[in-house]
């Protein structure tokens, strides 16, 4: 590893655990819904009034689960209803058309999923009334379900034989109020500091001091490649003198982006776009802010159950995964490609440039910056992209992949990567409780056959929508006719967008067409069973946890904080966890770095 | 004879026992039964892929098969073979249950039963079977006869075999009233003769029990297994879903680097029986059965698994004082006279105040009188005394001497300090200071103090010892490594309890305990979310035992205590409950070490597969075949073979169960993880190696 990426990990590292730290003690705060805050709790109150919601009746997790789900379904339909209609909507100075049904049915679910998965190129398709309301809306509501699941959780743990595990309509409010619009303002004035766009002109064409010529694919009518009879792709050369900029509201859009890991960019370079992400110190602070809260509720975590070493031990198994695997990344990238090789394409690192593999990454971040950003945005459920995965070296590719595959529950998203975690602590505690010879239990509470079933439950989700859609797609010539590499890449092209949108991800490997309706329908599937069908058991554990008396810690109870522990968790995270997708990484990336290599 | 006998047929059996293994050869084939095998859904899954391998032979061999035949039919074997392993665990298991049950049926035989027709001694009896004996008939046994059914001692004493309950040849004491009157059925009078009240209805009886239990181990589930079971089960749906899609992977793999073949199904089923966890799925109930086992060689009847499983997790242990921490009875050791009385005149009195309480330490002072001071033991009619004994509400004994003499009544009592101390000056009579703290003196060292009073004059206290069993401290030190508080229970003050617990060691203690007390004791270490442990032998333990979430009985205690347990211990002996807390560790580890050792196992066999399946497809896979595997099929041959024979290798250990060591769950956790968590990632990696050479050595592939 260059010492150019070991400081910027160590920096970024540094600076996040002082953040989340305080933020995290705020977080458990915000968790006890006891706590008010001057004239916002004013605010907070008059809402309940509004809605006609008692904030101090409690749920049990089915009460919990159905307004979770309604609230959702609700949003879904929203967004969905937004994108067909936005032709007679306000603020659409591009007059953009109403979305077709099946992007707009994807795109919905992509973004109430947190997933924010996107088969649209934003600049060309919504207007700033559907970024803005629909799309940058749910990035708060998503966002705000993850957390109060997480809180849900946590307060099964933290609680002593009670029925109830909190009230989702008081905890949403809470987590947005106090949690998610504060900090999107300040980062979004910061953003906009550093030069991200926040206005609703329409767009500028500007002249190029450079006319650009090059080739591209020609497409037919309804955006497929033109192939010949050969199958190929038919090429044109193209001369441009003007370009037309794309505007909007996009910091304020931009924070919550990032804070919420939504990852839904406003265009479609996402941070890769100079409106988004215009400098190195604003792709420093959205890496930063893409941890933030995953990371501060681990803090919380540990404040509500009323021992931080139980939170320490959780963050640890988290920040030991992510530095090993960003390594690889950053190692992997700070490789010369062997075909560029070939080509007498200088790729070391030297006073003037960084090095690596900067095929389809931006010259202002470099390797490093590109790479790590990469591991932040897959090691959370974030999925916004500062450089192109599909072309980073295979194991660079590959490790991306993984980190979703974990099941989003290294740092993961804003709720999801805690809760996530949680279920695989508890199946640690489960493995290793049985071999110390104890009914296993978890922070005082058994651990016993309905949380198991509820457990097997959460670790089936996504593998099986991951393998079997996967699969549905390689058999059909829908899902195959989309692949713009026939080879071991392809495949990885398909194992990505399934990994991406069942973990809620939303990051892709570009080279797959995926807004086609089979792709759409598909991963909409996938994203709305990757994130409801694990929310529900999870609810469903909490209620049963909630319900059981906290043990005291004895001389036998196994110690769930300590290097033992951590280790133990990140041995279940990785057997558990990843071990499913061997035999496909095998057949992708693992088989493509060996091809590449091997020459 | 039959002592001996009975004796022989419960001794330990040999893990391998040649009179074991032919009949569970014989029933690792019965259980090849479809519906056996659903009973495992792991294993259930093999058993699939076994017959549609075989089916997959049977195509090959009309030609149109997608792999070589013998290929394919050695898959179809070794897959077969990993079934039968699985099978041949658990029917040894079970013929071990069987053996032990068969020994106690042998009891059960027809005893023919004298059937009083008044509860009295020298009644008229008839001869009746015992199966048509119900509770509350009473019987009459004789020296030779056996105890038809359990029941309750009513009149007479008798010396007992109960070698064939409890293993132990030494003849035991069965008297009426006190802690001596339950006897059990099928044991044996040796002398005198006993007037026996049935307790119990045919069919409800120890035997029965105990026979159930033994035979029905495999049948319920504990709630740990039920959980473990759920895992396994997502476990191999995952591992389903990953092999089933691995046969699109491979046709589009083909297709876009056009060269090779794409994976047999053979091969997927292959992989799929690797990564399941059939190790520990195949173990399972092996584990349960055999952790049953070992509780009857402990001689402990559980009611259930549940019991035995809830021993594992238990907290807090309460344990009375007598007879589990100190040595059976407490023994005067000591007079200790009041200001103007001599030792001679404490003695006599007390001798005197002592001389019909048949109680162990009334006698202990009779001994202790003759020992010191020669006072011979005098008849109680000769000197017109009147035993008045102890009752709960007056707490003390004594007698009354000469109420027809006009001198009026003698009364000599004993009893407790405060009690005595009430009595004396209820009667108008200052309780002597010097008398107090010598009472105080003999509680402080952990002994008993007894006040004897001769009318209204105190005469003094008599020191009655207790003795701290030789290794109990080891034993507590032990269980507070485990993680179990001990607490010890006694009816004694409290200095005297204070005493008695720092000499042994003990966490806790409860002084002066009631039933009541010892009742609310458990109930708040319940609500702390503790699970309590305690023995019991007495009537007075019955609500507490009930109340207790491991409740062990002593065989020889009360009909009420061993009906409120939930579990039997039938030597009777209370430090029992440690060795059962272990057995009920053991189970739960076991079952926790197979199934790491399974999972991690996992590695290798990707490692021996991945490679082999793919290799005519992509070649460069090749270099993933870190074990240096001879060839595609060699490889996939031996991650088969090894999956199959490693259930073998382990039933030892399912058998045995996995050793507990009292080291603190940090240490113990770690030593598992390293042996079973990191010895399973290795030790696949060397066995699959050395098959591999084998079969490449012997040129099987």
């Amino acid at each position: 590893m260059s010492a150019q990426s070991l400081l910027l990990l160590g920096i970024l590292l540094s600076l996040l655990f002082a953040l989340a730290y305080p933020l995290g003690l705020y977080l458990a705060k915000i968790g006890e819904s006891t706590t008010t805050f001057g004239w916002i709790s004013k605010l907070e109150h008059g809402l309940y009034r509004l809605a006609g919601i008692d904030p101090n009746s409690s749920m049990n997790w089915k009460t919990y689960a159905f307004a979770l789900l309604v609230f959702n379904g609700i949003g879904t339909l929203a967004v969905y209803a937004v994108q067909r209609l936005q032709t007679s909507l306000p603020l659409n100075p591009q007059a953009f058309p109403n979305v077709s049904p099946d992007s707009a049915f994807n795109t919905a679910v992509s973004f109430v999923s947190n997933t924010n998965w996107q088969g649209y190129a934003g600049e060309s398709t919504m207007s700033y009334f559907t970024q803005m309301l629909a799309l940058t809306g749910q990035n708060f509501f998503s966002a705000a379900t993850g957390m109060a699941v997480a809180y849900a959780l946590i307060r099964g743990f933290a609680s002593h034989s009670t029925k109830t595990i909190g009230n989702f309509w008081v905890d949403i409010t809470r987590s947005t109020l106090y949690v998610l619009l504060p900090l999107s303002t300040v980062f979004a004035i910061f953003l906009m500091g550093q030069g991200v766009i926040q206005n609703f002109s329409s767009y500028q064409e500007v002249s190029l001091l450079d006319p650009v010529t090059y080739s591209q694919a020609k497409t037919t009518a309804d955006g497929q490649p033109l192939k010949d009879e050969k199958g190929n792709p038919v090429m044109e050369n193209v001369t441009v003198k003007t370009q037309t900029l794309a505007l909007g509201p996009v910091a304020s859009q931009e924070a919550i982006k990032l804070l919420g890991t939504n990852g839904g960019g406003f265009f479609n370079a996402n941070s890769a776009h100079p409106f988004e992400n215009p400098t190195p110190l604003s792709n420093f602070f959205e890496m930063l802010s893409i941890l933030l809260i995953p990371t501060a509720l681990c803090f919380a975590f540990g404040k509500m159950v009323g021992d931080m070493r139980q939170g320490w031990a959780i963050l640890g198994a988290m920040t030991l995964i992510f530095v090993l695997l960003s390594s690889v990344v950053l190692v992997a990238e700070q490789q010369a490609h062997p075909a560029l090789q070939a080509l007498n394409v200088d790729q070391t690192s030297s006073a003037l440039q960084a090095g690596g593999n900067m095929e389809g990454k931006e010259s202002r971040f470099g390797a490093s910056a590109s790479a790590l950003f990469a591991a932040i945005t897959t090691t959370t459920s974030c999925g916004a992209v500062n450089s192109m995965h599909d072309s980073f070296m295979p194991l660079g590719g590959m490790v991306p992949l993984i980190l979703m595959q974990f099941g989003e529950v290294v740092f993961g998203g804003v709720g999801s990567g805690l809760y996530g975690m949680l279920i695989f602590a508890i199946l640690a505690v489960f493995i290793a409780g049985l071999m110390i010879g104890r009914t296993p239990e978890y922070l005082g509470k058994k651990i016993q056959a309905f949380e198991m079933k509820m457990t097997s439950i959460v670790i089936l989700v996504t593998p099986v929508l991951v393998l079997s859609c996967t699969a549905l797609a390689l058999m059909s010539d829908a899902g195959t006719s989309s692949i713009a590499n026939p080879n071991a890449h392809g495949f990885a092209e398909i194992l990505y967008a399934f990994s991406s949108a069942a973990n809620n991800n939303g990051s892709a490997f570009a080279g797959l067409n995926a807004n086609t309706p089979f792709y759409n329908s598909l991963l909409a599937m996938a994203m709305w069973f990757g994130r409801f069908a694990m929310i529900i058991p999870i609810l469903a554990i909490a209620g049963s946890l909630a319900e059981k008396k906290r043990l005291e810690v004895t001389a036998g109870t196994m110690p769930t904080h300590g290097v033992l522990f951590i280790a133990l968790l990140i041995s279940v995270v990785v057997l558990v966890g990843v071990l499913n997708y061997v035999p496909a990484l095998a057949l992708g990336p693992i088989v493509e770095h060996l091809q590449l290599f091997a020459r | 004879m039959h002592v001996s006998e009975s004796h022989s047929s419960r001794q330990r059996m040999n893990l391998f026992d040649s009179r074991l293994l032919m009949p569970a050869i014989v029933s690792a084939f019965k259980k090849l039964h479809p519906r056996t095998q659903w009973r495992s859904p792991v294993m259930f899954v093999v058993y699939i892929g076994s017959i549609l391998t075989s089916l997959l032979f049977i195509q090959s061999l009309l030609g149109k098969g997608e792999a070589s035949p013998s290929f394919i039919l050695a898959t179809a074997i070794w897959l077969w073979f990993t079934v039968l392993f699985a099978n041949f665990a658990e029917s040894l298991a079970e013929s071990r249950s069987k053996a032990q049950a068969a020994s106690l049926r042998a009891l059960k035989k027809t005893v023919i039963a004298k059937k009083l027709a008044t509860p009295k001694h020298g009644a008229a009896w008839e001869e009746i079977s015992a199966g048509e004996l119900r509770k509350g008939d009473v019987v009459l046994v004789e020296t030779g006869d056996v105890i038809p059914v359990d029941g309750e001692v009513i009149e007479g004493i008798a010396t007992v075999d109960e070698s064939a309950i409890t293993g132990e040849s030494a003849p035991v004491i069965r008297e009426s009233g006190g802690d001596f009157s339950a006897v059990t059925g099928g044991t044996r009078v040796l002398s005198d003769w006993l007037v026996v009240r049935i307790v119990v209805n045919p069919g409800e009886a120890f035997i029965d029990r105990m026979i159930a239990m033994v035979e029905g181990a495999k049948r319920q589930k504990t709630p740990n297994e039920i959980a473990l079971t759920i895992l396994l089960i997502a476990l191999t749906i995952v591992f389903l879903v990953v092999t089933v899609t691995l046969l699109p992977m491979s046709l589009f793999a083909v297709e876009t680097a056009k060269l090779g073949e794409p994976v047999s199904v053979t091969v997927l089923i292959a992989l799929l029986v690797c990564l399941i966890p059939t190790t520990i799925g195949g173990l399972l109930s092996t584990i349960g059965v055999a952790g049953m086992s070992r509780m009857m060689q402990a001689n402990v009847i559980a009611t259930s698994g549940r019991a035995v499983e809830a021993a594992g997790d238990v907290d807090v242990l309460l344990l009375d004082k007598t007879g589990t921490i100190t040595l059976g009875n407490r023994q005067a050791s000591d007079f200790m006279p009041a200001p103007n009385v001599s030792e001679a005149q404490l003695a006599d009195a007390a001798q005197l105040a002592s001389l019909a309480d048949e109680t162990p330490e009334g006698r202990s002072i009779v001994v202790l009188a003759k020992q010191r001071f020669n006072i011979r033991e005098r008849e109680m009619e000769g000197l017109h005394a009147v035993f008045v004994p102890f009752t709960a509400q007056t707490r003390m004994s004594g007698v009354n001497i000469g109420e027809s003499t006009i001198l009026g009544e003698r009364a000599i009592r004993k009893g407790a300090a405060d009690t005595m101390k009430a009595y004396v000056e209820a009667l108008g009579h200052v309780f002597p200071p010097e008398v107090t703290r010598a009472v105080e003196d003999i509680a402080r060292r952990g002994s008993t103090p007894l006040v004897v009073v001769d009318g209204d004059r105190v005469m003094g206290a008599v020191e009655l010892k207790d003795i701290v069993k030789g290794g109990i401290k080891e034993r507590f030190a032990e269980l507070r490594r485990m993680g179990i508080k001990t607490v010890m229970i006694t009816g004694d003050n409290r200095l005297t309890a204070a005493a008695i617990a720092a000499e042994a060691g003990v966490d806790d203690f409860l002084a002066e305990a009631t039933p009541e007390e010892k009742l609310r004791l458990i109930r708040s270490y319940q609500a702390q979310g503790r699970l309590v442990a305690m023995t019991g032998d007495g009537t007075n333990d019955a609500p507490a035992l009930a109340q207790a979430d491991v409740a062990v009985a002593m065989n020889s205690g009360t009909q009420a205590a061993k009906e409120a347990g939930n579990m039997v211990d039938l030597d009777s002996n209370p430090t029992k409950l440690l060795e059962i807390v272990e057995i009920g560790k053991q189970m739960l580890m076991t079952r926790g070490s197979l199934t790491t050792f399974s999972i991690a196992n996992d590695i290798a066999k990707y490692f021996a597969i991945i490679p082999a399946a793919f290799t005519t497809t992509y070649p460069q896979l090749n270099l993933l075949n870190v074990m240096h595997l001879s060839s595609p099929s060699s490889a996939i041959m031996s991650a088969v073979i090894f999956n199959a024979l490693i259930i073998v290798a382990l039933i030892p250990l399912a058998l045995k169960g996995v050793k507990y060591r009292a080291v603190g769950a940090a240490l113990l956790l770690q030593r598992n993880l390293l042996i079973y968590g990191l010895g399973g990632v290795i030790v696949p990696f060397v066995g699959i190696k050395l098959i591999d050479m084998i079969l490449t050595g012997l040129s099987f592939v």
